[in-house]
């Protein structure tokens, strides 16, 4: 699997080099199991087994349905979530293996922008009090002075008056709201910066302003940008590369471009017809491949792939065999399907059957 | 799933805000403190601003007791015994002919000062390890409440009685006692507040920019699960009061000749029927201090309840925070 996935970073990248990387990577929580014991009745599977590379300076979208997992696996890739198997590194070091001081550095180079804009912030703190805390933690830029003078650029860098630091969350907008949480997240000067459903939240036209202030500083600063949301127009306009997610596992990954225009596996192409166009004539001549049925329990992953039980070009050998990424389609696109031949772990040797 | 709009990449209205070299210094304190919004909105209660007025009225004369005091607590005068309310003696004297304003007004500091540190005591060691067995869960939570359940199953006044007779009768083990009592109260309360708190967003937020524990436990755990805890503070206060009474009434508490609210009440028992005045003085005390601790526990959790909060201040609009950036 992991040959395939070193073709991955070959093509059109930013600087070439890989940032963050997951192998292997595994997120399983206990479901059930009440009474004294605690012994958990199930497992659900949130993130199975996710081969990832991000690199350095570009702006990878995360994509794919609700609870398909792509949540974990950005907080899982921080350690915010711990995994239960495989590794994540970031920029060389094992995530995974962290010490105390390791960890804190960590997380001072990787920051992390939340969905709800009305949760993420404590409300009992001020702004200035929010965004000064990586400084606090890190010791960054000591003195007082220093450090309002530090927070009061960070709210200028994205695009607040630093005269309102001294205000409480309660008295912003969530637009607003959100820019102080992406001013925190940048703090302590990050070079890595995971984007959990950060427009998810906000009225449309805001989206597009937050949007575009990522898009900013992404360029501005250099950021490595995992961008996870559910809206594919939104991950199409900011991402350089997209992965497309599907219960636990990445399904297909490419370029932007490649990805958007020739998805080269049945989950994706179905997901790309359900995204309505701006152009009334051409969104009446869309063709809407819609698929049948539920998106199966995490807890219970169908053998073979997993996608098997709502795709419309099931055939043979996707019972039996659990499909890897594949190099198809345009130069670093990979897909795991079979329909370009049959690639991956037979079912009897994978525990997940 | 409606998209986001898409502006052209060539235009540029994603420009930063103003030069960088020109930002002005944010200032890291709040505008309005938020003790002092709270204090505004308390004063705005009638009920707990007039108990919170009376209990600081109780605190001074606690405080200032020897100069209030027109005649020494224990000086006995036995002409002048079971003498009625009158000019001279407004609240009477007793069976020694000692006088019962300046008697209440010395026992007012005895049982403040055996409730504060009982309450103080409860509420350090409570809101500790409510902090940790609510936060760390798993086996700390454990250990740390069935401990708490076993001193909470014990009668509280048996183990108050078990702990003075190991220690000794007087007003500092009578707090420790009252104290200990109070210690699962404050763990209960503490951790039922952290286990809500412990899951929301901000805290995983200040996680995930580096901060430690004990940083999110001070700073963030604990403001935001204190408003119940600050209520049972100003309730306890009311029962330690109580408790402090009822024990110096069984003869645990503070010791003859000094003088205790309670431990009066217990002395004019007796001569209920012949001076009234003996026992009900005190009761009064009593019963004024102890309504004053509820009412301004009932303000307090009116006050510092968020929604309410936001309805009574008529915050919450909005402000002009933006400067101008995207579009």
């Amino acid at each position: 699997m992991s040959t395939a996935l070193s073709a991955q970073g070959t093509e059109r990248t930013p600087s070439g080099d890989v940032l963050v990387s997951a192998r292997g990577l595994e997120v399983h929580f206990p479901v059930g199991g009440g009474g004294l014991r605690r012994k958990p009745a199930g497992v659900l599977r949130a993130v199975d087994g996710v081969d990832l590379d991000i690199l350095r300076g570009e702006t990878l979208g995360l994509v794919g349905e609700s609870g398909c997992g792509k949540s974990t696996l950005g907080n899982a890739l921080l350690r915010l979530v711990p995994p239960t198997g495989g590794t994540v590194t970031f920029d060389g070091d094992d995530v995974t293996s962290l010490d105390r001081r390791g960890l804190k550095e960590m997380r001072r180079r990787a920051g992390m922008v939340f969905q709800d804009p009305f949760a993420s912030l404590d409300p009992r703190r001020t702004v200035a009090q929010t965004v000064a805390e990586p400084l606090e933690v890190h010791g960054l830029h000591g003195g007082r002075q220093e450090r309002a003078a530090r927070v009061g650029e960070l709210l200028e860098l994205v695009g607040l008056d630093p005269a309102v630091a001294g205000r409480y969350p309660h008295e912003f907008s969530g637009g607003q709201r959100q820019r102080v949480g992406i001013a925190r997240a940048l703090a302590g000067e990050p070079d890595f910066l995971v984007c959990d459903e950060a427009i998810a939240s906000l009225d449309v036209s805001v989206q597009a302003q937050v949007l575009n202030l990522l898009r900013r500083l992404q360029r501005q600063l250099g950021l490595t940008l995992l961008f996870v949301s559910h809206d594919l127009s939104a991950v199409r306009h900011i991402s350089d590369r997209i992965a497309v997610m599907y219960l636990g596992r990445i399904v297909e990954i490419g370029q932007a471009a490649a990805v958007g225009a020739d998805p080269q596996m049945p989950y994706t192409q179905a997901l790309l017809s359900a995204v309505p166009t701006p152009h009334p004539a051409r969104e009446r001549e869309r063709q809407r491949i819609v698929l049948t049925g539920d998106v199966p329990s995490p807890a219970a992953v169908p053998s073979g792939c997993r996608f098997r039980t709502r795709c419309p070009y099931v055939f043979e050998p996707c019972d039996d065999v659990d499909p890897a990424l594949q190099p198809v389609g345009a130069p670093g696109q990979l897909a795991a399907c079979h329909l370009h031949g049959v690639v991956g772990r037979p079912v009897e040797e994978s525990p997940a059957g | 799933m409606t998209g986001a709009p898409v502006p052209e990449p060539g235009s540029s209205p994603d420009t930063p805000a103003g030069a960088p070299g020109t930002s002005p210094a944010a200032t890291l304190r709040p505008a309005r403190p938020r003790w002092q919004e709270t204090l505004g909105l308390l004063a705005r209660n009638p009920t707990a601003a007039i108990a919170s007025l009376l209990l600081i009225a109780i605190v001074l004369i606690a405080i200032f007791d020897d100069t209030l005091a027109a005649e020494g607590p224990n000086d006995i005068d036995v002409a002048e015994r079971l003498q009625s309310p009158s000019w001279e003696h407004p609240f009477g004297t007793d069976d020694l002919g000692r006088d019962i304003l300046s008697r209440i007004i010395l026992g007012a500091s005895v049982s403040l000062r055996v409730g504060f540190l009982a309450v103080g005591f409860a509420l350090v060691v409570g809101t500790l390890i409510g902090l940790l067995a609510g936060y760390y869960g798993r086996w700390v939570d454990d250990v740390l409440m069935r401990f708490m359940d076993m001193l909470f199953a014990f009668p509280a006044v048996l183990l108050a009685i078990a702990v003075l007779a190991v220690r000794g009768p007087g007003s500092g083990n009578t707090a420790l006692a009252i104290g200990i009592v109070y210690t699962p109260i404050f763990a209960r309360v503490t951790r039922a507040s952290v286990l809500g708190v412990r899951e929301e967003v901000y805290v995983r937020a200040s996680r995930s920019v580096g901060a430690s524990d004990w940083r999110i436990l001070t700073r963030h755990i604990l403001p935001n699960a204190a408003p119940p805890i600050i209520v049972q503070t100003s309730i306890s206060l009311a029962f330690a009061v109580l408790a402090e009474a009822a024990l110096s009434f069984l003869g645990l508490g503070t010791q003859p000749p000094n003088p205790s609210w309670g431990l009066m009440l217990a002395e004019g028992r007796s001569y209920i029927e012949l001076a009234w005045w003996i026992a009900f003085f005190p009761g009064m005390a009593i019963f004024l201090t102890v309504l004053c601790f509820n009412l301004l526990g009932d303000g307090l959790r009116d006050v510092l309840d968020p929604r309410q909060r936001t309805q009574m201040s008529g915050s919450g609009a909005a402000v002009a925070a933006d400067a101008g950036g995207e579009k």
